[in-house]
């Protein structure tokens, strides 16, 4: 395939967008097969961040191999190491204490409030208006800022251990939490004025990147991705975990099925775990933060299989136990390798610079894809 | 009809613009909204969180005494071997052996601080320090002995 980059037997032009490209925010490699300006097809070329990490799982115990998932999609470490912690607490059947529930929620929806911010800077920065990536950032450091001293780092911070959590919070964590979402809620409006009402983004946004619903359940899409489409998959609600079963919140919909949609969902979203944690925030239950396990852990012998919801969609933990202190195998399902199979799909016979509109709206994280 | 929605669509277009362009003169003109963190000229005001991960250290007494028993918990937490516990027998005056520790290697270049040592540890001998700046002109200097040399175990730590 590589040595035919140039032009096919049809004289259409094939050309590289990535691995370096400035638009993508790893290293994905897509070959393009243009017709002038209008694409024919998308080829995504995997593999440039691939670390074998379900292999690397086998090797490591129950305790460990958590850690190693906040390398997958590193902006929603958190909800990761949630899902592997889930998977093991269900195979051990141990109670988690409702103080460590209500706390593990509320830092996953902090990591999704973080996503999708950096989702929005690096968004409308692939589209050429740079701002947006400061306004986004000055929000989202608050947050780092809040993990720093709770979690003890700021990007993959190995926090939610199965049974509990690694240490308790800090005592300034509900008075830090409390000023951001009143920061939050007061910049919010800024998003809306410098990119969401700008008439050159929605023109670039509206109509682009269309994905019908039906499409989009056969592609496998999840996440924001799907509810732009309007297909109801939030796990959060279908299939809830931890306490989302007993806080208040609306699943996100949009009907318009463009970029623009998926755009809109991500923006609500965050005002969504905003009303989460405002619920939740000073009702947190007083008791251990951990359940007490045994020092070696030992899933018993069988299948297990754990969903939760990230910032990007459905994330799926599988493990195969034979007994042993090591899981037998192990596959994650990932969002981001989902929704990116849609793209070739969405891409064809559009243009050229809408590709990076709707690389942008999927929000691909690489180190997801390739794992 | 057409003319109306022409122009009421030029106008928007350009009210639009105008918002935008409004938020971003208001940062233009108030400096103290910048969050800006001047790092290297900071350097001396510069606190970091007390549970921030940087490294891992064996907090010594004034008696130069530590609390490491050479149980080898955190080589067994650690997932990428970065602890080597090298273990000696002490002989205890009555003449016992007991297992002590000779050495706690730590590599500094495979640690990707993920806490489980320190949460393994029985007696508290390690924890996190919230140092960072971790950059060396040779890899071999980020091994590092954590117990200092002449240490002793701390009396009543078993």
């Amino acid at each position: 395939m590589f040595e035919e980059i140039g032009t096919t037997a049809e004289g259409d032009l094939q050309i590289n967008v990535g691995p370096q490209h400035p638009a993508t925010h790893g290293v994905l490699h897509l070959v393009l097969t243009l017709n002038g300006e209008t694409i024919k097809k998308v080829e995504p070329h995997l593999g440039y961040i691939h670390r074998s990490i379900e292999k690397m799982c086998e090797s490591l115990t129950y305790r460990q191999f958590s850690y190693v998932t906040s390398r997958m999609d590193y902006l929603s470490s958190h909800i990761n190491n949630n899902a592997c912690a889930l998977i093991v607490e269900k195979g051990l059947q141990v109670d988690v204490p409702e103080r460590a529930k209500v706390i593990r929620v509320i830092i996953d929806e902090l990591t999704r409030i973080a996503s999708h911010e950096l989702w929005w800077g690096a968004m409308a920065m692939d589209l050429g208006a740079f701002t947006p990536f400061f306004h986004a950032f000055r929000e989202r450091e608050t947050i780092n800022e809040i993990m720093e001293e709770t979690c003890g780092a700021r990007l993959t911070m190995n926090y939610i251990v199965p049974g509990g959590l690694m240490m308790d919070i800090h005592p300034n964590f509900q008075k830090k939490v409390k000023s951001f979402i009143q920061l939050f809620r007061s910049k919010f409006d800024e998003y809306n004025e410098l990119v969401t009402g700008n008439i050159i983004f929605q023109n670039r946004m509206k109509g682009v990147g269309v994905l019908s619903p039906e499409d989009a359940i056969s592609y496998g899409c999840t996440g924001p991705a799907a509810r732009g489409s309007g297909v109801k998959c939030d796990i959060r609600k279908l299939y809830p975990y931890e306490i989302y079963d007993k806080v208040q919140f609306d699943e996100v919909l949009e009907t318009g099925c463009d970029s623009f949609a998926r755009y809109m969902v991500r923006l609500k979203e965050m005002l969504e775990s905003i009303k989460i944690i405002e619920q939740l925030i000073d009702n947190i239950p007083e008791g251990e933060f951990q359940a007490k396990t045994k020092a070696v852990l030992k899933l018993p012998k069988g299948e297990f299989y754990q969903r939760v919801e990230t910032a990007r969609g459905e994330l799926g933990v599988y493990i195969v136990s034979e007994g042993g202190t090591t899981p037998y195998r192990i596959k994650y399902r990932s969002p981001g390798f989902s929704n990116l199979s849609a793209l070739d799909h969405m891409a064809r016979g559009s243009k050229l610079g809408d590709l990076i509109a709707m690389m942008g709206t999927l929000d691909l994280v690489i180190p997801d894809i390739d794992r | 009809m057409f003319i109306t929605n022409y122009i009421k669509n030029v106008f928007g277009a350009v009210k639009s613009l105008a918002v935008g362009m409004k938020r971003t003169g208001y940062y233009f003109t108030h400096h103290k909204e910048i969050i800006t963190e001047q790092y290297p000229d900071n350097r001396d005001t510069l606190v970091l969180a007390d549970r921030f991960k940087g490294e891992v250290v064996m907090p010594h007494n004034e008696n130069n005494e530590h609390r490491c028993t050479g149980c080898t918990a955190c080589e067994l937490a650690c997932p990428n071997g970065t602890i080597k516990v090298v273990t000696k027998f002490d002989i205890t005056p009555e003449g016992k052996k007991k297992k002590a520790v000779d050495k706690l290697v730590y590599h500094l270049e495979l640690c990707t601080m993920c806490n489980l040592c320190v949460v393994a540890c029985p007696s508290d001998a390690i924890k996190m320090a919230p140092t960072f700046e971790h950059s060396v002109f040779d890899r071999s200097q980020l091994t590092k002995v954590l117990n200092q040399p002449g240490s002793k175990i701390m009396d009543g730590v078993e």
